[in-house]
C-alpha cells in the first residue's frame, strides 16, 4: 500500500493541477500526503544540515589567522544558525514541531549532508568548505528558490541573498593562500585535493538511482536533476580553480567542445554511501558536540519557559 | 510544582519593515518565551545585515486567517464589481489630469 492511496483523487487532480499553472502551495493548501512527508524529510535534512555545517567551522572561530578572518568567519556561522532556524520554521508549517526535528537529529534517526563528515584539517578547509560547499550549494538552493511550495521557496531567497558572502570569503581565503608562500600554497591544493570529491558527491546520486527524484521534480518540489546540477558546479569551479593556480584532484577533467562542458570523473559512490550510513570520520564526533550544546543550553530553555509561565499566570494567583 | 519543560517556547511570527514608510512585510518565524525574547531573537535571525526600519512580532497563535477552501466564497464578492476600478468611468477625449 502506498500513502498516496488513501488520498482522494479529485483533490489529487486539483493539486497536480495547479502545480501545472505554477501556483504556489502554501501551509494551508490540500496537499498529497506524500508530499507533505517529502518535504518534512526535505526541509528538515536541509535544516540539520545547516545546523551541523556550523560545527567544522565553528571549531576554526578561534584559530583564524586575523582579524578579518574572524569576523569573517564569525558572521558566516552566524548565518547558517540563521538559515537552520529559516528551515525549521518553513518545515513546521508542514505539521511537524521543531522539538520532534530537533530529538531526530539528536537521536541520529535524521540525515544531514554528508559533507560535513568529513575533518577540517588546516585553515585552508575554511577557505575550501567556502568555496566548494558553499558554492554548491548555492546551486542547488537557487533551483530550491523556485520550488513548489512556498515557505520553502522563500526561506531559500532569503538564504541565497546571504550565502554569496559564504562562497566570496572562502575564495578569498583559498586564493591569498595560493598566492603565498610554498608551504600556503601546499596547504591549498591540499585542502582542494580533500573536498572536491565529496563536494560532487553533495549534488546527491546519479539522476538514474535517486530513489526520489521523480516524483520530486513531478511535483516540483526539485526543480532539476542532480547530474544537471553537478554540471553546472563543475563549469563554474573548474576556471575558478585556474585562476587561483590550483588543480582539481581529477585526473581525467577535461574540456569537452562537443557539449560546452568540463567532463569529469567517475564519483566514489561506494564513498558517498558509506558516510550516509554513518561510517565517514567525523559522523560520531559531530552529533556528540551537537547534543552536548544542547544539554548544556537546557538551563537557559528551562529558565526562558518558567520565566514565560510566571509571566502568564492570572495576577494575584 | 513541576520541573520545567524542556520545550522551544512559543511560535511567533515577525514582519519587518526595510525602510520607514513602507509595509511592514512578513520575513518568517521565530520561537520565544516572550514578546522581548522574541524581539531579539527576530532581530538576530532577520535583521543580520541592515536595510531594517521596524520590526513587529505577533504569537502565531493570535493570527487569523482565511482558509483556502473559503478562496472562493470569501473573495468573490470583489470580483464583479468593475465599478470599483477608475476605468468602468467614461471620461471625453482631450479631457486631461483625470
Amino acid at each position: 500500500m502506498t500513502d498516496s492511496s488513501a488520498d482522494p483523487a479529485p483533490l489529487v487532480a486539483d493539486f497536480e493541477a495547479r502545480l501545472d499553472a505554477d501556483e504556489t502551495i502554501e501551509p494551508r493548501d490540500w496537499m498529497p500526503e506524500r508530499y507533505r512527508r517529502q518535504l518534512v524529510r526535505m526541509i528538515s535534512q536541509h535544516a540539520h544540515s545547516e545546523v551541523v555545517g556550523m560545527l567544522p567551522e565553528g571549531n576554526w572561530i578561534t584559530r583564524a589567522p586575523s582579524l578579518r578572518r574572524k569576523i569573517g568567519l564569525l558572521a558566516k556561522v552566524q548565518d547558517e544558525a540563521g538559515h537552520g532556524l529559516y528551515l525549521y520554521a518553513a518545515a513546521e508549517t508542514l505539521g511537524i514541531s521543531r522539538e520532534q526535528m530537533i530529538e531526530q537529529l539528536l537521536a541520529g534517526a535524521a540525515k544531514y549532508s554528508s559533507i560535513f563528515n568529513y575533518p577540517t584539517l588546516s585553515w585552508a578547509d575554511i577557505g575550501a568548505i567556502g568555496w566548494l560547499v558553499d558554492g554548491a550549494a548555492i546551486i542547488n538552493q537557487t533551483t530550491l528558490a523556485k520550488t513548489s511550495y512556498g515557505p520553502y521557496a522563500r526561506a531559500m531567497v532569503r538564504i541565497c541573498a546571504e550565502e554569496n558572502f559564504h562562497k566570496r570569503q572562502g575564495f578569498e581565503i583559498l586564493a591569498t593562500l595560493a598566492a603565498g608562500t610554498p608551504a600556503q600554497h601546499a596547504m591549498a591544493q591540499d585542502a582542494v585535493d580533500r573536498w572536491w570529491w565529496p563536494t560532487l558527491m553533495m549534488f546527491g546520486p546519479p539522476d538514474g538511482e535517486s530513489p526520489n527524484t521523480a516524483e520530486l521534480m513531478r511535483w516540483k518540489v526539485k526543480p532539476r536533476p542532480n547530474d544537471e546540477l553537478r554540471q553546472r558546479f563543475v563549469d563554474l569551479a573548474v576556471p575558478q580553480a585556474k585562476a587561483m593556480g590550483l588543480t582539481l584532484p581529477d585526473p581525467e577533467l577535461r574540456w569537452d567542445e562537443e557539449t560546452g562542458t568540463w567532463r569529469f570523473g567517475a564519483i566514489d559512490w561506494e564513498e558517498f554511501r558509506r558516510v550516509v550510513r554513518g561510517a565517514g570520520p567525523m559522523n560520531r564526533e559531530r552529533l556528540r558536540v551537537r547534543r552536548e550544546a544542547h544539554d548544556e543550553g537546557r538551563w537557559v530553555r528551562e529558565a526562558a519557559a518558567a520565566y514565560q509561565a510566571k509571566r502568564r499566570a492570572p495576577a494575584g494567583a | 510544582m513541576d520541573a520545567p519543560r524542556d520545550t522551544q517556547g512559543l511560535l511567533w511570527e515577525v514582519f519587518v519593515q526595510e525602510e520607514g514608510g513602507a509595509a511592514h512585510v512578513h520575513a518568517g518565524s521565530v520561537h520565544a518565551a516572550d514578546r522581548e525574547m522574541a524581539l531579539q531573537s527576530a532581530r538576530d535571525v532577520y535583521a543580520r545585515r541592515g536595510r531594517v526600519a521596524s520590526v513587529w512580532v505577533v504569537e502565531s497563535a493570535a493570527i487569523a486567517a482565511t482558509a483556502p477552501a473559503d478562496r472562493a466564497s470569501f473573495f468573490e464578492p470583489a470580483f464583479d464589481k468593475v465599478y470599483r476600478h477608475p476605468q468602468f468611468y467614461k471620461v471625453p477625449r482631450g479631457v486631461r489630469g483625470i
